[in-house]
């Protein structure tokens, strides 16, 4: 069973640096470990963000729901609420902005020689246990505020994912097809 | 075989269509979603705890996300080396400090940069542990489950991303 390597950390700790190494290649091959890339896209001048993490969750969400089906994976829901999403939303954003690179892009671009992510993840980890130091304050007000009520899609809609992930590819696929005949 | 290696930059989508498969992987193997964001609570959780030696865990957020190396901090660790082979094997390694928008705005001046970064990674990380999770957590592992709060999430660190880049760079 998939369980007894789940229990296995050093295997965990193995598999988490091979499938490190291989989302490094592929951000860095992307071109998303770029701070011009990032900026780009948050300008709306370069799309290839967009196009990468659309193509990710296309793929990724028919594997994952078999997988799922299956049993041999779960879901991890992260259930949040309005000050989640709009507050953590929007300050996330304006780091995004301010730095030009993410959690996992900062890390790429540091192996690929941007320096100036090096200051990034200094940032990132302040920031983090700046978080933790008022989590005491905020865990019973704030950030319950108005809690999301459902999980996923297909829970709040009531149908199978096996219904829903067919017309969400549609979708996708359409939408890349208009972003590339847009020539973004 | 050797020339995927050196091509200076992917296709999106093919690079996009690897990280589908390596979520199906880590949902798999390791029972749990791509993401990084944690992993930098844990390292500072890891060098705060050097400094307050023999004292006891007085934070809950430490006991939610205890401080140490698990799959995830090796996570962020791969990245740092595959994005390193994947510039080196493409001959495009260089050690730079300003990027070249960045110094068109505001000059090339390192020390400049240097703030700009660690103020950025600061709200970053912050906004991170507040949202739940960053760009590959919610934005590609969400929703990839089609988990609500991970759709309505990204919607907001967009938003916040594009205001905060028109705010920089002006509106043009």
């Amino acid at each position: 069973m998939l369980s007894d390597y789940h229990k296995n950390r050093t295997f965990q700790l193995i598999l988490g640096l091979i499938t490190g190494i291989a989302f490094g290649i592929f951000l860095q091959k992307g071109g998303v470990t770029y701070y011009d890339v990032i900026l780009g896209q948050l300008l709306l001048t370069d799309f290839t963000v967009v196009k990468l993490m659309v193509t990710a969750i296309l793929v990724g969400m028919p594997g994952v729901y078999l997988l799922i089906h299956l049993k041999h994976a779960k879901l991890h829901i992260n259930i949040g609420s309005v000050s989640t999403i709009v507050i953590g939303g929007l300050i996330f954003g304006a780091g995004f902005a301010v730095l030009g690179l993410c959690p996992g892009t900062v890390a790429g671009a540091l192996g690929q020689g941007s320096l100036d992510a090096f200051f990034g993840i200094i940032g990132i980890m302040l920031g983090a246990g700046l978080f933790a130091l008022i989590y005491p304050k905020i865990k019973e007000n704030l950030l319950i505020y108005k809690k999301m009520s459902y999980t996923t899609v297909p829970e709040m809609l009531g149908i199978k994912p096996a219904y829903l992930i067919p017309v969400i590819l549609i979708l996708g696929a359409g939408f890349i097809y208009v972003l590339e005949n847009l020539g973004l | 075989m050797l020339e995927i290696l050196t091509a200076e930059q992917w296709s999106p989508y093919i690079a996009g269509a690897g990280i589908g498969v390596l979520s199906w992987i880590s949902f798999a193997f390791a029972d749990k979603p791509l993401g990084c964001s944690t992993s930098y609570l844990r390292a500072f959780g890891m060098i705060r705890g050097t400094f307050k030696k023999g004292k006891r865990e007085d934070n809950p957020y430490y006991e939610k996300f205890v401080p140490g190396i698990d799959w995830q901090v090796m996570l962020v660790l791969g990245i740092i080396i595959g994005a390193f082979i994947s510039a080196w094997t493409s001959g495009i390694f260089a050690i730079s400090m300003v990027p070249d928008m960045f110094a068109v705005r505001f000059g090339d001046n390192a020390l400049l940069r240097a703030l700009f970064a660690a103020a950025g990674g600061i709200l970053l990380g912050f906004g991170a542990r507040f949202a739940g999770g960053c760009t590959s957590g919610h934005g590609i592992s969400g929703i990839t489950q089609m988990n609500i709060t991970s759709i309505l999430t990204v919607v907001f660190m967009f938003a916040g991303g594009i205001a905060t880049a028109f705010v920089i760079y002006g509106v043009t």
